[in-house]
């Protein structure tokens, strides 16, 4: 056999495992004491390559290159073939999901549209003191007039009034009012415009008229930010919404409170459930699980649809109460339309994703550590609190981030079961979105939930740690 | 053989059965009793019962009938918890959760044994198994050999008087094993404790044990001293699973309370000891120890049968020879040779004859 070349292997760029061709390694048998004293030996060891590193420079490869480089070349390939295996979904996610979300997302701060439409007018607006009790003067009231006008020709001027509506009620049938009879004013010839502009219409003579415009001619604004969190913006800065339009507070606090209580509901319910599952016979857990999946595989809708068939006051529930004379006819409960009614069906709907993820985890605990813990003297008790339970946290954990969060954005079922009382934030993200056309609050509403979405996981992250989720 | 007197004994199965699903008997009819201090080991293959008595005395399971007794008193209703007895599990079973210290800890918490004494007897526990400085860690971070030990320590700190052992050295490497051997074994005599030992290894059973019982089809097969196990089995099948063996078959000739003419079944007549045979003209199963088998006609008696023999195959393993023949029919008659510089080194195709005093050679039921 002739001689062979060395043959080297780095898998950190920093220890080098050397195989001088064959018979050359020495056959090091570990001894029982080596194996008492190799976590000792490992510490040393790793003082002793890092001091090697400090004083001996950079490792080489066997061609003279900095190993770390050969390595990282050696890397390269791998990395490369990998890309190209995610990049299809990459793409997909990317144009079909993160660049929409991302411009979905970009709305709620994105106020460009006032600008566009009344360019003149927003730059003469700047020259104005929206706090000074003065009208504006003709200037202003001129490039209005042009800006209308070349707005009512594009046909914009109704979607201004609709933005600005949002902002003060009342501008909406202004700029649509003003807009008709606009037209008959001429920009070039007609002037002055003050006066004709109040005739028109006399918000046109109001302060307030004119600070809403100039208070949200920004380009970028935080005002849907602020009435998200049932304030607004005005030209003295941030103050609170007027009592009667505050919901949102309430509404994200009430979401965050229900979606708690189905959590520990779905612990509750689920955890004995899993720990059935995973100590029962295969063939016998696999039936039960069967039971735990099947309302997984039926449609949202119908399940929701029939719990409201059973909640509603003369549903299948009231009806059997009354009949076993528990409750009296005349006081049935009321269970549908309100936040038990969401509390319930939502419990039911969520439930398999608790149980699923405490099973697969439990399922991994052997029974012999319980026997372990009563050989030891434990009761039956205490074996399952200090030995199997903790064990079984990372299930919970897992299940509580999913349920947690899938119920915090959970729509249809608050939707149909929940009345007024038991709609979630999201439903108001739908309303704003489909009815009132304010996509700018929706926006700013739905980038809020992320943020809380992800302020938990992270708080969750450093309370329980995420290593400790196990979804299997 | 096993009986069942249980005056002295620390430990006691009598007329213990077990079935689970009430169809066939998993344990049937099991006597067995222990001294106090004894090391003890239930060995047989898988399916033998060895671990459902096991499980009987540390309260996993349930007899079906018959009863355990344990200081003299019947255990069969009182839960696992409160027996007192100590367990080491098959794959350790060291909660994962906890460090070894808090693992060691459990027990005496459960006791509920004040901190400084508990944090002392940890201590010593630790000491104990050298494992003093790994307190802090979790399982995961030690190696099989010291989660081993941490479950030894784990099943000895609150000092109980029974200790029992389900194959704790069955994922350990072949040379930490046999130090693990070793270190139970010293432990269990240094402390004192009763031990009861499951395993199928029947090396293990034989380097640890002061008795072993030798489980087959839910019965003990023969209760004895490593060395009477090896020497003298009872029959058959103790013969076979207890090292290295070899059957001629044949049919008994001549027979008187000490020796037996057995003929082969190829004619040839050989010199044995009678076993479990009783009559002329039975079957039986003839049991050689590789080692004892002689082809050195001096060191043999002069009157001895000898057997015509070929040189199959000659294995060099170091520290002896294993030269398989064929003798009698039988292409897989082995025997040793201890490596001496006098010794002969056999070549295969070589004619010998080879030859047993009569009392290494065991006629047993066939």
């Amino acid at each position: 056999m002739g001689r062979q070349r060395p043959i080297r292997n780095s898998y950190d760029g920093d220890i080098m495992s050397e195989l001088k061709g064959t018979g050359q390694q020495t056959a090091d048998a570990p001894t029982p004491e080596d194996a008492f004293h190799e976590a000792a030996a490992l510490d040393a060891r790793e003082t002793d390559s890092q001091s090697s590193g400090r004083n001996g420079g950079p490792v080489l490869a066997a061609d003279g290159t900095p190993l770390k480089r050969s390595l990282s070349r050696a890397l390269r390939r791998q990395k490369l073939r990998a890309l190209a295996l995610i990049a299809p979904l990459l793409i997909f996610v990317l144009f079909s999901f993160i660049i929409p979300i991302g411009s979905m997302l970009f709305r709620s701060v994105e106020n460009g549209f006032v600008e566009q439409t009344l360019p003149l007018t927003v730059a003469e607006l700047k020259n104005w003191d929206a706090e000074s009790d003065t009208l504006p003067d003709e200037a202003l009231y001129q490039a209005f007039v042009t800006d209308m006008v070349a707005a009512v020709e594009a046909k914009e001027h109704t979607k201004l009034g609709s933005r600005l509506n949002y902002e003060q009620t009342g501008l909406s049938s202004l700029f649509r009012q003003t807009g008709r009879k606009i037209k008959k004013i001429d920009p070039e010839t007609d002037g002055p415009f003050k006066d004709k502009l109040i005739d028109i219409d006399d918000k046109w003579g109001e302060l307030e008229t004119w600070r809403t415009i100039k208070t949200h001619s920004v380009r970028y604004t935080n005002g849907y930010f602020l009435n998200a969190i049932d304030m607004q913006r005005t030209a003295e800065g941030a103050v609170a919404q007027p009592e009667n339009k505050r919901i949102l507070i309430t509404l994200f606090m009430r979401t965050l409170f229900m979606s708690l209580v189905i959590t520990t509901s779905c612990i509750l319910l689920g955890y004995p459930v899993a720990w059935i599952l995973a100590n029962l016979p295969a063939r016998s857990a696999n039936m039960l699980m069967i039971l735990v999946l099947l309302p997984f595989w039926t449609s949202l809708l119908v399940r929701t649809s029939a719990w409201k068939v059973m909640l509603q006051q003369q549903g299948v529930i009231n009806e059997v109460l009354v009949w076993l004379g528990i409750v009296p006819d005349d006081a049935r409960l009321v269970l549908i339309n309100n936040q038990l009614g969401t509390i319930i069906a939502m419990t039911h709907i969520l439930l398999p994703f608790m149980i699923l993820p405490m099973y697969s985890v439990m399922q991994t605990i052997q029974p012999t550590y319980l026997r372990a813990a009563k050989s030891m003297g434990a009761t039956n008790w205490t074996a399952f609190w200090r030995v199997y339970f903790p064990q079984s946290v990372p299930g919970i954990g897992a299940g509580s981030i999913l349920v947690f969060i899938l119920s915090i954005g959970y729509y249809i079922t608050p939707e149909i079961v929940g009345g007024t009382k038991g709609v979630f934030i999201s439903n108001r993200i739908a309303y704003h979105i489909s009815s009132s056309l304010n996509w700018g609050l929706a926006a700013a509403l739905g980038t809020i939930l992320l943020a809380v979405v992800l302020i938990l996981y992270w708080a969750y992250d450093k309370i329980v740690g995420i290593d400790n989720v196990k979804l299997g | 053989m096993p009986d069942g007197s249980t005056s002295d004994a620390f430990v006691a199965f009598e007329r213990v059965q077990k079935s689970y699903d009430g169809e066939t008997l998993v344990v049937k009819d099991l006597n067995l009793s222990l001294p106090k201090g004894e090391f003890l080991t239930m060995l047989g293959p898988s399916g033998s019962g060895k671990t459902t008595c096991l499980m009987m005395l540390a309260g996993f399971e349930t007899a079906t009938h018959g009863e355990i007794l344990l200081d003299g008193k019947p255990i069969n209703n009182i839960p696992p918890h409160k027996r007192g007895i100590g367990m080491v599990f098959q794959n350790y079973a060291l909660f994962p959760h906890m460090t070894v210290a808090e693992n060691l800890s459990f027990p005496l918490e459960v006791r509920k044994i004040g901190k400084s004494e508990r944090e002392a007897k940890v201590r010593r526990a630790l000491d104990m198994v050298q494992m003093g400085e790994f307190g802090g860690r979790r399982p995961a971070q030690l190696s099989g050999g010291q989660q081993q030990r941490i479950a030894l320590a784990r099943a000895l700190v609150f000092e109980p008087e029974l200790v029992l052992m389900d194959e704790p050295l069955g994922a350990l490497d072949k040379q930490l094993r046999e130090h693990m051997q070793f270190e139970i074994t010293r432990l269990a005599h240094e402390l004192g404790i009763t031990t009861v030992y499951v395993t199928h290894d029947q090396t293990e059973a034989l380097t640890m044990s002061d008795r072993v019982a030798v489980f087959d089809d839910g019965r003990i097969q023969q209760l004895d001293p490593p060395d009477t196990l090896y020497e003298s089995p009872q029959n058959s099948f103790v013969a076979q699973f207890i090292g290295e063996n070899n059957t001629l078959e044949g049919v008994v000739k001549e027979i008187t309370s000490d020796s037996a003419v057995v003929q082969l079944d190829d004619g040839e007549l050989i010199d044995c000891k009678p076993v479990n045979v009783s009559k002329v003209g039975e079957r039986t199963k003839v049991s050689i120890r590789p080692e004892r088998v002689e082809f050195n006609k001096d060191r043999l008696k002069e009157d001895a049968h000898l057997l015509k023999a070929t040189v199959k195959e000659f294995i060099y393993m170091g520290d002896v020879f294993r030269t398989r023949l064929s003798v009698a029919g039988n292409d897989d008659f082995v025997i040793k040779s201890r490596n001496a510089p006098d010794q002969v080194r056999l070549k295969p195709g070589q004619q010998i004859e080879i030859g047993w005093l009569p009392q290494d050679c065991h006629a047993l039921d066939a």
